[in-house]
């Protein structure tokens, strides 16, 4: 068995969905320079609809990858509907606020997502049932789950998708010229409104995909594992460098082998002395290292400062 | 604009009112109201944990109330006061203070070690009895607090008996061991590993993760290339059931024992058929062995749904309370306090009564194995002292 | 002009009489209450000096809080066994948690603003992942029977008696706090007023041109980290001692945010905002908890979790404010005006109440 090979796979299956919800929060900082705080609470919700819509169905003899089609294509118009009504009410009314009440603003919806998930869904951990085939690939002394192809493959055509979306598109040109300066991209023509909320949009449908994966990974979802989610999604898209697609999706994958590697071998290394425990400590030493020598990131602009 | 602003004065008025309504006992007339109080989180991950518990605190109650219990000639309703601590101790000693306020006559809890330990100091200087149903930190009961009691073995009793159990009855000579970084994990699983040392197991690893964790792939695949004999967690069921499920994605046979914390109905959803034969133990007995354990379980079951862990404990813990009561035919804390001490009743997970420190006598800790989706008690360890 | 000393003394009068008044009216947990209301505005006013002063947005100060507490903790109760008196300590933990400040400062000085937030974030999660981990400072079972604050004989957990009035431990606790608040008060508003106070400004408003104006950016921005750390740490020598027991979970990232918004619901560089901001949100989620009784007595049965409710709330109340006031309840009348110069060409906001609440 080969064990680095396993943990580069867990990483790189780990990472794909950082980068997944990643791209969330770097798609709206892109446009409006805010920090989506609440963007982990709607994959939470994502997840939390699926797991529902697939607990009504697999007593009706519904199973397998069919199922989680199905769950997904209730959960992103929920998610869709969710992240339009956030932006609708915490942040447009914000847009000419200071810097930092949308910040703000954003930590009480988040907040607010996740007790009104404590009612709707209680406080106990949900369980995703069994579904999904358990078939195991190996590669080269790893193994490698079907599900794992699965999150790897869809999150790299999703991602291949927005890279299409952003840059091939009517609707991307759009989203960069309103990334790049809102009023003139107004001025030229551009409802300014409409590319934020289809921002949002995108961002929130991603998170539901993201939400769905997540739950037929670890079959586990309760209305707490959204935040810490954000937390480490948010990390990879600063990373990468905010505002930059490529960079969430690179400081995802990332940060994911990053985790994986430093719990894996940190013990070896220190011979005992730091262990498991500090893999989060390797992670955040490694963005600092990151940013000291690539200040905006390793895919970020080397924005020119504005004067 | 104006509008919104007047809606929110309105609002801050209300809430303003809303801090002076101060809390009133509904007036059963002529009843002496006696109040209870349990802290336990109800907000964030540990809620579940939380709801348990009050509602183990809850059924006692209204059991005490439907019999109908007289104190000082006088007949008593006992009144529940139930307050969420979020599992933070600041919040934990603020609701400390919010019982000493109200005159509780004694609170069951906390639920977290964390919660109980700083509260503990506020109860003691009031002189109000606190009795821990799930808070098995050994420090709680040895800070030399006449109030603090428990109804519950502490951890060094049952990682010694689970070390002794992993040689015994489980053959391992190889362990790998994992906790969750938080004070009842890890003081679980570090008084597990001294008693395997001591019984000759050879410790491979000691890997860490924490409460929040879903994800334990890369230390679990750390634990495979050592390929040992045993996996032993410390912590809660909330991660020993994903990990579970992922012990087995990456193929690793060694067998899995794991603390209370993991041993109930959560556990056993969370990890579906992946959990199969895995072991955990729970101080004292099963439920189904518990002295009064069946009629119990019945009860809570047709009022509240399943067990998730505790509320045995919560229920005999506040029971505890309510006896010495009635033994010393008073409400006054200053004169039930010393009773308790030297109480002694039948309650639902065992005989109740407390040592020196406070801490419950005796005090067995029971082995489960998951088997056809149930937890099935395997043996009882430690016996009566 | 008479009537400032006047307004003043009856306003001195009021605070001191506050924990007696809080007690009568609320009960003692509302004073305990009252005394973690005056921690948070300490911590608040510090990390203003780091948010609203030099506006770098600085998301892991619990960071400097933990710090300022375990060295208490650990240097005064049985852990190590060395009992230091709080003039030893209480200094030592300013300077320690400067010395923290100065340490995240440093490499992150070329970070601009929201790259600053994650590192700083990081920094807070690093020492708390420390905290949980190190032997000497007992892992995540933390340190406990800490020693109750004392000054010479004078200990402040005991009740005391004075011209015949009854003080016990917390109220001891309220008047200590709010002392070392004062404090804090003064010199943050001679450090606004100060060269130093106006380079932060500068800094602040466009770092590129206070640069070329011949500021040492560099190094104003070391201070404001260790001056904000510093307000931290004290905070945190008090908090230990105050609550006798400290473990990493009362140092999470949450706690950070918490603070966060105290500073900019309050009203970011403003000290009255701030001071308005910390009590507002230490006591919130406790005003709200009378909910279940409220529902009951309304419907009769309590349909919505309590719990779940008063953290609802709490989440709306925040997002309310800042809709309704994005430059905080209480902002600096100099702010308030450079906002609201661009918005009156757009005549959006009628609303121009110096005061909150106060529109009714």
């Amino acid at each position: 068995m080969d064990i680095f090979l396993q943990q580069v796979i867990n990483g790189l299956v780990q990472g794909s969905i950082y980068a997944l919800v990643a791209l969330g929060y770097t798609m709206v900082y892109g446009i409006i320079e805010l920090v989506n705080f609440a963007h982990g609470e709607v994959v939470m919700v994502g997840a939390l609809v699926s797991l529902s819509v697939i607990e009504r169905l697999v007593s009706r003899g519904y199973t397998g990858w069919p199922l989680i089609v199905i769950s997904v294509l209730v959960a992103i118009p929920t998610c869709i509907a969710l992240g339009l009504g956030i932006e609708r009410v915490a942040y447009r009314p914000l847009r000419r606020a200071p810097r930092l009440a949308p910040l703000i603003s954003a930590i009480g919806v988040s907040i607010a997502l996740q007790q009104i998930a404590a009612l709707i869904w209680g406080r106990n951990y949900l369980h995703y049932p069994d579904i999904l085939p358990k078939t195991q690939y190996l590669i080269g002394g790893a193994v490698i789950s079907q599900v794992q192809v699965v999150i790897l493959l869809s999150a790299a055509v999703l991602m291949a998708a927005l890279w299409v979306l952003v840059q091939r598109t009517r609707l991307g040109r759009a989203m960069r010229a309103t990334a790049q300066n809102p009023a003139v991209a107004g001025l030229m023509g551009v409802d300014v409104n409409r590319i934020i909320a289809t921002t949002f949009v995108v961002g929130s449908a991603l998170a539901a995909v993201a939400g769905t994966l997540i739950g037929a990974y670890y079959q586990v979802g309760n209305h707490t594992m959204g935040f810490l989610l954000g937390l480490k999604a948010f990390t990879a898209a600063v990373l990468g460098g905010i505002g930059s697609l490529g960079g969430a999706m690179a400081g995802g994958l990332l940060l994911g082998v990053i985790e994986n590697l430093g719990a894996g071998y940190m013990g070896k290394l220190t011979d005992g002395a730091v262990g498991s425990n500090y893999s989060d400590v390797f992670a955040f030493l490694m963005l600092v290292l990151v940013l000291i020598f690539r200040p905006s990131g390793l895919l970020g602009e080397r924005g020119v400062e504005k004067v | 604009m104006s509008r919104l602003s007047q809606a929110l004065c309105l609002s801050i008025a209300t809430l303003a009112l809303m801090a002076c309504s101060k809390p009133d006992g509904p007036a059963a007339s002529g009843d002496l109201v006696v109040k209870i109080g349990t802290s336990n989180p109800l907000t964030g991950p540990q809620a579940h944990l939380g709801k348990d518990n009050e509602n183990g605190t809850r059924m006692a109650i209204d059991d005490a109330n439907a019999k109908g219990i007289t104190i000082g000639g006088r007949k008593v309703h006992f009144e529940l006061v139930s307050e969420d601590d979020a599992a933070d101790p600041k919040t934990g000693t603020i609701v400390a203070q919010k019982f000493v306020d109200m005159q509780v006559a004694g609170v069951i809890g906390h639920l977290n070690s964390g919660t109980t330990i700083p509260a503990s100091r506020i109860y003691a200087d009031a002189g109000i009895p606190q009795i821990a149903a799930s808070a098995t930190n050994p420090k709680y009961t040895h800070q030399g607090f006449k109030t603090a009691f428990r109804v519950i073995p502490n951890d060094t009793k049952q990682g010694l008996e689970l070390g002794k159990f992993a040689v015994g009855k489980l053959g391992a000579k190889t362990v790998a061991i994992i906790d969750d970084t938080t004070q009842y994990g890890q003081g679980l699983a570090n008084q597990f590993e001294e008693a395997a040392k001591a019984a000759g197991i050879t410790v491979v690893t000691h890997e860490h993760t924490d409460d929040h964790a879903t994800d334990f792939r890369a230390i679990l695949t750390n634990v495979k290339a050592k390929a040992p004999d045993l996996i032993f967690y410390g912590g809660m069921d909330s991660q020993s059931g994903p990990m579970m499920k992922q012990i087995k994605a990456l193929g690793v046979t060694s067998k899995f024992l794991t603390g209370d914390g993991g041993c109930s109905v959560e556990f056993i959803t969370l990890s579906g058929a992946d959990g199969e034969g895995a072991y955990c133990s729970m101080p004292g007995m099963p439920v189904e062995k518990m002295p009064l354990g069946p009629d119990f379980k019945q009860r809570f079951n047709a009022k509240y749904g399943e067990i998730q862990d505790y509320a045995p404990y919560c229920y005999d813990a506040t029971n505890a309370l309510i006896n010495a009561m009635q033994k010393a035919d008073s409400i006054d804390p200053a004169k039930y306090l010393p009773v308790l001490k030297t109480i002694a009743f039948q309650g639902v997970t065992t005989n109740v009564q407390f040592d020196d420190n406070g801490d419950i006598q005796g005090g067995v800790i029971t082995v489960f194995k998951i088997h056809d989706g149930k937890l099935s008690a395997q043996e009882t360890l430690g016996g009566q002292q | 002009m008479k009537l400032r000393p006047l307004l003043f003394g009856l306003a001195l009068v009021a605070v001191l009489a506050l924990p007696f008044l809080t007690d009568l009216a609320l009960g003692r947990s509302w004073v305990r209450l009252l005394d973690f209301a005056l921690l948070y505005a300490m911590l608040a006013l510090g990390l203003n000096i780091v948010v609203g002063y030099a506006g770098l947005l600085d998301l892991g100060y619990v960071a400097f809080y933990a710090v300022g507490a375990y060295l208490y903790a650990m240097l005064a109760s049985p852990h190590i066994g060395m009992h230091l008196p709080l003039w030893v300590l209480l200094p030592g933990g300013a300077l320690l948690a400067a010395a923290f400040g100065a340490l995240l400062g440093a490499p992150t000085l070329g970070l601009r603003g929201d790259y600053l937030a994650i590192v700083t974030m990081g920094f807070g999660e690093i020492i708390r992942i420390f905290l949980r981990n190190l032997n000497v400072t007992n892992g995540p079972a933390g340190i406990d029977l800490i020693d109750p604050i004392q000054l010479g004989n004078f200990s402040f957990s005991a009740t005391h008696r004075l011209f015949g009035l009854v003080i016990p431990g917390i109220y001891n606790y309220y008047f200590l706090f709010l002392g070392l608040t004062v404090l804090i008060v003064l010199m943050s508003r001679r450090l606004e007023g100060s060269r130093i106070g106006r380079a932060w400004a500068a800094i602040r408003e466009d770092e590129i041109a206070a640069r070329a104006m011949g500021l040492n950016t560099k190094n104003l921005k070391l201070l404001a980290f260790a001056m904000g750390a510093t307000f931290g740490g004290i905070s945190g020598v008090l908090f230990a001692g105050f609550q006798g027991f400290v473990s990493p979970e009362s140092f999470t990232m949450n706690e950070s945010v918490m603070i966060l918004c105290m500073v900019v619901l309050g009203g970011m560089g403003h000290l009255n905002g701030v001071l308005l901001g910390a009590i507002l949100l230490a006591i919130l989620p406790e005003a709200f908890r009378p909910l279940a009784q409220l529902q009951q007595q309304t419907f009769g049965e309590v349909y919505l979790d309590p719990a779940s409710l008063r953290m609802l709330l709490f989440a709306v109340a925040l997002i309310a404010v800042m809709i309704l006031r994005p430059e905080g309840l209480w902002p600096s009348p100099v702010r308030k005006r450079e906002l609201h110069a661009s918005e009156e060409d757009n005549a959006s906001t009628p609303d121009a109440d110096p005061a909150p609440g106060g529109a009714a």
